[in-house]
């Protein structure tokens, strides 16, 4: 894996989330709690609704535009036959870092 | 054999089992020689703070006396600093001379961490590590008088609570948005701090120092948002890092700590040992007493021979305060493919959340209730397969193995003298008395017997009590829940809101029982609501959440891009502010520009990361949100009345500028739109508004409830009055108390529909008291809420509106 400084932690609020453009796409980084965050495709794979507008709730993200429920630790749509792409990211010292390949590497597919 | 010379530099806990292992195991194998800065051999520093709360004695926590190192022969040099290690010579000096080693243990444990603030060396600042500055605060409060402790961790904490105890005003001050956020979550941190509010410490969080402040000694701290507070002693606890110096200086690698392998020797020299909190080992550091045990066993064992390896193992925490019962262990935060099992029993104030990854246990927090706080210690360190007992694993080891209980038949076999109303103290017998003399629902029980009436968390156990007691004779009313995060309706928890009181999301999840870490899409909005309506001053409005379009003050369209409308005070606009709108239609290339049907302009289709710009070029003009995305005020709708129309009978434009003026900004359960008409012919279309008023010659005809939505209604008329400011009065009264009572999401007609418009004419109409009451708190409200979100998001914000990185800018491969 190749992890990428992205930003700080503090830049995304608890509860919420950010915007990252990537050759895969827009990511959308969540910050479900303190120290915990997720990265997750920003589509809807409904309506493409933006999920980093969405509200954050425990670890699921509700999409704005019809309420779509997304569990973000697996993508899986909650009550629907649907997923979204999850990236590998992790905290290190106040950072936030995502997975470089991850996002990268689909963008050569 | 000739013993071989052990230096041990630092006598603490560490480095004292150590000792404790090796004079066991193989005594007289070495000749020791002990340096402690400090005058005194080994003690529990753990047991600091029941020194400082006086429920021991320095006497109490004495681990080696002189006897027990006279015993074992080691010579003691307490008192005295070393100076430096000569790794070549193989000798440490110390103040009183040199000694040669063929080991050397490097035990030097930690420094407090003090933050770089000016006034930090003044008398009176101290602290909280050793026996000395133990004695230091039990003399400083001695004399009574204000404490500050910086710092909400463990360490803190603990010095709070014994200040406290010793009759010190304490005030803690914690730079995070709750306590001990390492060991606890949100909701423990909101217990803990309820808890330790009780007994009178006062906590602020997000609390960031900005001086200490005082000529001779310490006299305050200031606070970077300018906050002043009085203090006769500050306690600095902010953290520790490793004591490293003679380490560095004898050119060991030094990370943050000194760097040792699994068998704690200095990965720079193998004759030197390290132990402690000065170590680091494959980056971690340690501060707990556990893992400082393993290691000592290992230092020991190296200095045997023995074949031994250090691994870093998973801690728990609890905190030594009495009262404040909590437990932490594990990871109970970062990962993906988590789940979580929330406990919670307000009426007793415990919180329990188990962390699962797979079928494993990971982390644990509990509060209030740490009796198999063990129990689950020992799951997550054994990895132990928890599958089976999934269903009941929250209830601990003493659930397991059986079926889960039928709540009801725990209610049937509830002795008659078991109290189900904890705030009335409303034992069983009294409802079961009370049913079986006529009272056959909720209401009547409570009516009878006040059980349920106060704070309600006993009212499903009530129900329980009706069920068993009347059998198929009692049917459970269907209420209707917020949302599968909580068994309450929209009602009850806008009355416990206010009754209990509840004034923020952590004590409405806490208090109220919710299921879910913090609600859902569905409820967490209209909680935000409610609190914010109820506690205006006390709750801050939280934009995580609110729906996407109050969260950036703009409209989301399907294509994910917004549209933005200025506010035009009662449909009223100038030339120079339609050019203004003009300029940024074209400089952000809005594709769609549309006039509403609220009197105003719509600029449909701007980028999400525009907003702060085109607002920033609006506030220019004059020109303020217009709310047209908020549950709110929306517009006034006006017609142009006596200005120029030649049936007019009032100002109907002034006063729909006025309403609009004092409305503006304010949060309500549903969106608000009023217009104002100057006559009967209606042109503003007044009767279809949630407050329309109609002038005419005799004054003023005021509506509400009317629709044209989902629903027609025509407005039913809560009073004539004789002058606009009995107009705006009522207008804002009736707004009020749709604030305070209405269910979110119910637009005024379904409220109307629900209270009965009488209920309303009650308290807008016929009791002047009433009215004034609720215009003082919507204008109380509006202290805090009447103000462009646009210029301060603009201004204060921007930076939230674009990526939070760009992948695409860096160079292709």
């Amino acid at each position: 894996m190749s992890w990428i400084d992205i930003g700080a932690l503090d830049d995304v609020p608890l509860r919420g989330a950010r915007l990252v453009k990537t050759r895969a796409g827009c990511v959308a980084v969540f910050r479900t709690g303190a120290a915990e965050v997720f990265a997750a495709s920003n589509t809807c794979p409904h309506k493409g609704g933006p999920l980093s507008e969405g509200i954050v709730h425990g670890t699921r993200v509700t999409c704005p535009l019809h309420n779509w429920v997304f569990d973000l630790e697996t993508g899986a749509a909650v009550g629907e036959d649907a997923r979204i792409d999850v990236f590998p990211v992790r905290i290190e010292a106040g950072r936030i870092l995502i997975d470089g390949a991850a996002v990268g590497q689909r963008s050569a597919a | 054999m000739t013993p071989k010379n052990l230096v041990v530099i630092g006598a603490g806990m560490a480095s004292g089992r150590v000792l404790e292992h090796l004079t066991d195991a193989a005594p007289g194998t070495w000749d020791i020689t002990l340096f402690n800065a400090e005058p005194r051999g080994n003690y529990n520093r753990i047991m600091l703070s029941p020194v400082l709360s006086g429920d021991k004695t320095y006497a109490d926590i004495v681990t080696h006396d002189d006897e027990w190192y006279a015993a074992r022969g080691i010579t003691c040099r307490f008192g005295e600093h070393v100076v430096s290690i000569d790794r070549a010579a193989k000798t440490v000096t110390g103040e009183n001379g040199t000694v040669p080693y063929d080991k050397l243990l490097v035990a030097t444990g930690s420094a407090p961490f003090i933050i770089p603030v000016e006034g930090r060396d003044l008398p009176g600042v101290i602290t909280y590590r050793d026996l000395d500055d133990t004695e230091a605060m039990i003399a400083a409060a001695a004399k009574g008088g204000k404490a500050v402790v910086i710092g909400g961790g463990l360490l803190g904490l603990e010095a709070a609570a014994g200040l406290a105890e010793r009759g010190m005003d304490v005030t803690v001050l914690h730079l995070m948005g709750h306590l001990m956020e390492r060991q606890l979550d949100e909701a423990a941190g909101y217990l803990l701090r309820r808890d330790l509010e009780a007994r009178g410490i006062t906590i602020m969080t997000g609390a960031s120092t900005a001086a200490i402040l005082g000529t001779d000694r310490v006299e305050g701290v200031l606070l970077e948002d300018n906050t002043g507070l009085e203090a006769d002693l500050v306690v600095m606890a902010v953290g520790i890092r490793p004591e490293t110096r003679l380490a560095s200086d004898a050119g060991l690698e030094v990370a943050r700590g000194v760097a040792v392998n699994a068998q704690m020797q200095s990965l720079s020299d193998p004759d030197i040992l390290a132990v402690g909190e000065c170590v680091e080992f494959d980056g971690h550091l340690f501060g707990l007493v556990a893992p400082l045990y393993d290691q000592a066993k290992i230092v020991a064992d190296s200095l045997m021979d023995r074949e031994n390896a250090f691994v870093v193992r998973d801690v728990a925490t609890k905190l030594k305060v009495t009262g404040c019962d909590l437990f932490s262990a594990g990871d109970f935060k970062d990962g993906p493919g988590r789940e979580d099992i929330v406990y919670r029993d307000p009426a007793r104030g415990i919180y329990k959340r188990l962390v699962i990854e797979g079928d494993r246990l990971v982390g644990a927090v509990m509060y209030g209730d740490t009796a198999d706080g063990n129990w689950f210690f020992g799951l997550i360190k054994d990895e132990t397969d928890i599958e089976e007992m999934r269903e009941t694993l929250i209830f601990g080891p003493a659930y397991q193995g059986r079926a889960p209980a039928d709540p009801l038949s725990a209610v049937a076999a509830l002795p008659p003298e078991a109290e189900i109303c904890g705030c009335n103290g409303i034992c069983k017998g009294t409802i079961v008395a009370a049913i079986e003399g006529g009272a056959g629902d909720l209401a009547a029980v409570r009516a009878a017997t006040k059980a349920s009436a106060s704070c309600g968390t006993c009212t499903g156990l009530v129900e329980q009590v009706l069920q068993v007691t009347l059998g198929d004779a009692f049917k459970l009313p269907a209420v209707q829940a917020i949302c599968g995060c909580t068994d309450h309706t929209h009602e009850d928890v806008r009355r416990l809101i206010k009754s209990m009181p509840l004034k923020s999301q952590e004590a409405v999840w806490q208090e109220l029982g919710w299921k879910t870490r913090n609600g859902c899409h569905v409820c967490r909005p209209a909680i935000n609501f409610y609190l914010l309506a109820d506690w205006p001053l006390d709750y801050l409005d939280d934009p995580q959440s609110r729906f996407i379009n109050e969260r950036k003050h703009a409209n989301i369209q399907k294509d994910g891009t917004f549209s933005v409308v200025p506010r035009m005070w009662g449909g009223i606009t100038t030339p120079d502010e339609l050019r203004a709108i003009a300029d940024a239609a074209d400089r952000y290339k809005v594709p769609t520009v549309k006039v509403t049907g609220g009197q105003r302009i719509d600029l449909l289709g701007v980028k999400g990361e525009d907003l702060p710009a085109i607002w920033a070029d609006l506030n220019k003009a004059g020109l303020v949100s217009g709310h047209a995305y908020s549950k709110g005020l929306r517009t006034v709708k006006t017609c142009v009345g006596t200005d120029h129309c030649r049936f007019g009978t009032q100002d109907s434009t002034g006063l729909g500028i006025k309403l609009e003026q004092i409305l503006w900004g304010s949060w309500t359960p549903h969106k608000v739109k009023l217009a104002v008409s100057g006559c009967p012919r209606n042109c503003a279309e007044a009767t279809c508004k949630d407050v329309g008023i109609i002038c005419v010659d005799s004054g003023f005809q005021v509506g509400v409830g009317g629709a044209a939505g989902m629903d027609l209604k025509e407005t039913r008329r809560l009073a004539d009055v004789r002058t606009e400011q009995e107009a705006i009065d009522l207008t804002v009264a009736f707004i009020q108390l749709y604030r305070e009572n209405a269910r979110y999401l119910d637009r005024p007609y379904k409220w109307v529909a629900k209270v009965g418009l009488d209920w309303i004419k009650a308290r807008v109409v016929d009791d002047p008291g009433e009215r004034r009451r609720l215009i003082d708190a919507f204008e109380l409200s509006q202290s805090i809420y009447r103000k462009d979100p646009w210029a301060e998001h603009a201004a204060t914000r921007a930076q939230s509106y674009a990526p939070l990185a760009d992948l695409t800018l860096e160079a292709a491969e």
